[in-house]
């Protein structure tokens, strides 16, 4: 891994920006170099919200992702937005409520995964959605070990909701690792 | 709280950590966007250690209750962006002529007024030393790490403490709202400057500045002797005066304080300027851009590149810029990269006289320049 960037979106409230922390934080604990950003406008509140993590072996100069190397999206509306900014090998993670265009199927590597149903019916917080992410994420990019990340979650979820972010970052992994099996 | 040396920290709240690590125990503001977390971490930050915060009723009242705060002792803070910036200048010219420590934190935004509140600008930078009437003194570093954020802020702190004067640091959002790690220096590990303190002012002459010394000892307000504070200018008791030589003695030591001790204020951070041919002059977060444009460029191995960047913008280290001028045989063209339509530049083009084309990467539409607009910018010039 020289450097990696990954782009998270979905609407404003789902959590998206604290998801890229979380992978921030996680990497940084493992020894990794980062940079985390996210739009920051009147169009993060409703509309579509993105947030981005850099993460790498080696110092960061350039701190702005501009085809990321994991493209997440919880909301059609927020896929439909990012998609055009994405280069060839680029992974895309979506949930499975998404539809994704048959040609981008053919020439990228496409999870869908049911991560807001997970939230609410598995997990039973809604807001675990990007909990759920961080899992699907690191299960296919490798960016930190999960002592480290299960340490950022727990740095910033409230009190009382460890063990079922805890369930949710797993839970994200098992997906991912299952997909398409 | 124990705090981990290790974090990934927003610049904006390396800039509080910073501040508390310099001794910083007042911050008082009106919160505005990019610069909001400051105050919130100064918020949660300053009663942890003993501190005060105070969220006052406007931007004016925000550097006006840091003055007085100063003034009675406490290392002072205050933040904001332009549209408060423009509000405060009235006060900082008042910090400069009653010589009160204080650090202002201007994180840019877009545009005159309130402008773009959450895009990037450099906008600020010549007003960050002319804002406020009248010659005066002034300090302005910009930092373009969240690293350089909390190290930075602390030197800030140092240097309004060590000359009296309002230090201002100037930020912009792409560093103020990027996540970074940063190590949290423990103070004992720091260089930490403070005032002189004379409870007696040598008689009470509260602006005689003692041999061996070039600004006054200060008594924190209400534990030493009495004296006077005035925006005006004053004799050395502090009480106003008309007198053509007091004024001019005090108006050239306000402004030697900074002009003769440009070597010791001066910071900058040089990259391949020995032998690079082109020269790329930038400061804060702008900085990020160019040492991606190199990053590229290195790949290719195109044409060699180099990189000037203040650290501190005012006083702006000219004699390093000459010193490349001058030693540097291969250096074909300059160009000045800001978020702004010709600021720097000026500055730039004053010291370089000639010697080599200087061109202008300005972007003022609330994006940020890319590396790639900086590459082609250096082939259509190069």
């Amino acid at each position: 891994m020289s450097r990696i960037e990954v782009r998270m979106s979905g609407s404003g409230g789902q959590g998206v920006i604290m998801g890229t922390i979380i992978l921030a934080e996680a990497a940084f604990e493992d020894g990794k170099q980062v940079a985390q950003c996210q739009s920051y406008g009147p169009e993060a509140r409703g509309g579509s919200s993105k947030a981005e993590t850099i993460i790498s072996d080696s110092k960061i100069h350039y701190t702005k992702v501009k085809l990321p190397d994991l493209l997440l999206s919880l909301t059609q509306q927020s896929f439909d937005k990012y998609l055009p900014y994405i280069k060839d090998g680029t992974i895309i993670v979506v949930d499975s409520s998404i539809e994704v265009p048959e040609e981008t199927k053919k020439a990228h590597k496409v999870f869908s995964l049911p991560i807001l149903d997970a939230a609410a019916e598995v997990i039973r917080n809604k807001m675990s959605a990007n909990i759920i992410s961080c899992g699907v994420i690191n299960a296919i990019l490798h960016v930190a070990d999960w002592d480290a990340v299960e340490h950022a979650v727990l740095n910033h979820v409230p009190r009382g909701t460890e063990e079922s972010n805890l369930n949710a970052l797993h839970y994200g992994a098992k997906l991912a690792r299952e997909y398409g099996e | 709280m124990a705090e981990k040396r290790f974090q990934v920290l927003q610049g904006n709240e390396a800039v509080v950590e910073g501040g508390i690590a310099a001794g910083m125990r007042f911050y008082s503001g009106y919160p505005i966007t990019p610069s909001t977390e400051i105050a919130e971490r100064s918020a949660l930050r300053l009663p942890q250690v003993g501190g005060k915060f105070i969220q006052m009723e406007d931007e004016i009242g925000g550097i006006a209750a840091a003055l007085g705060a100063s003034m009675a002792g406490l290392k002072a803070m205050t933040a904001t962006s332009g549209p408060g910036f423009s509000l405060k200048q009235e006060n900082i010219g008042y910090a400069a002529i009653a010589e009160i420590p204080i650090v202002i934190v201007d994180v840019q935004r877009e545009g005159p007024s309130t402008g773009l509140p959450t895009s990037p600008s450099q906008g600020d930078l010549m007003q960050s030393k002319w804002g406020t009437h009248g010659d005066h003194p002034v300090i302005v570093i910009s930092p373009s790490s969240v690293q350089e954020c909390y190290n930075e802020t602390v030197r800030a702190f140092n240097m309004a403490e060590r000359f009296r004067v309002p230090v201002i640091f100037l930020m912009d959002e792409i560093v103020g709202h990027l996540r970074e790690g940063c190590e949290l220096i423990p103070p004992e590990e720091l260089t930490i400057s403070n005032r002189r303190v004379d409870r007696e002012f040598n008689g009470t002459l509260a602006y005689a500045v003692q041999e061996g010394n070039y600004v006054p000892e200060y008594a924190p307000f209400g534990v030493g002797d009495h004296f006077n504070v005035t925006g005006l200018f004053h004799n050395l008791d502090g009480f106003p005066t008309n007198d053509s030589d007091v004024t001019d003695s005090q108006e050239r030591r306000l402004l030697d304080k900074i002009t003769k001790r440009r070597d010791r204020i001066e910071k900058w951070e040089e990259v391949d300027t020995e032998d690079c041919e082109v020269l790329l002059i930038c400061f804060g977060g702008t900085a990020r851009a160019v040492e991606g444009a190199m990053d590229i460029s290195h790949q290719y191995d195109s044409v060699k590149l180099g990189m000037f960047r203040p650290i501190t913008v005012w006083p702006f280290p000219e004699g390093a810029l000459q010193k490349i001028l001058k030693q540097n045989r291969h250096l074909r063209h300059i160009v000045v990269a800001e978020h702004n339509d010709g600021q720097m530049i000026l500055e730039v083009q004053r010291i370089v006289e000639g010697a080599v084309p200087v061109t202008h990467l300005g972007k003022i539409d609330g994006t940020t320049i890319t590396p790639d607009e900086i590459l082609d910018k250096i082939k259509e010039v190069y």
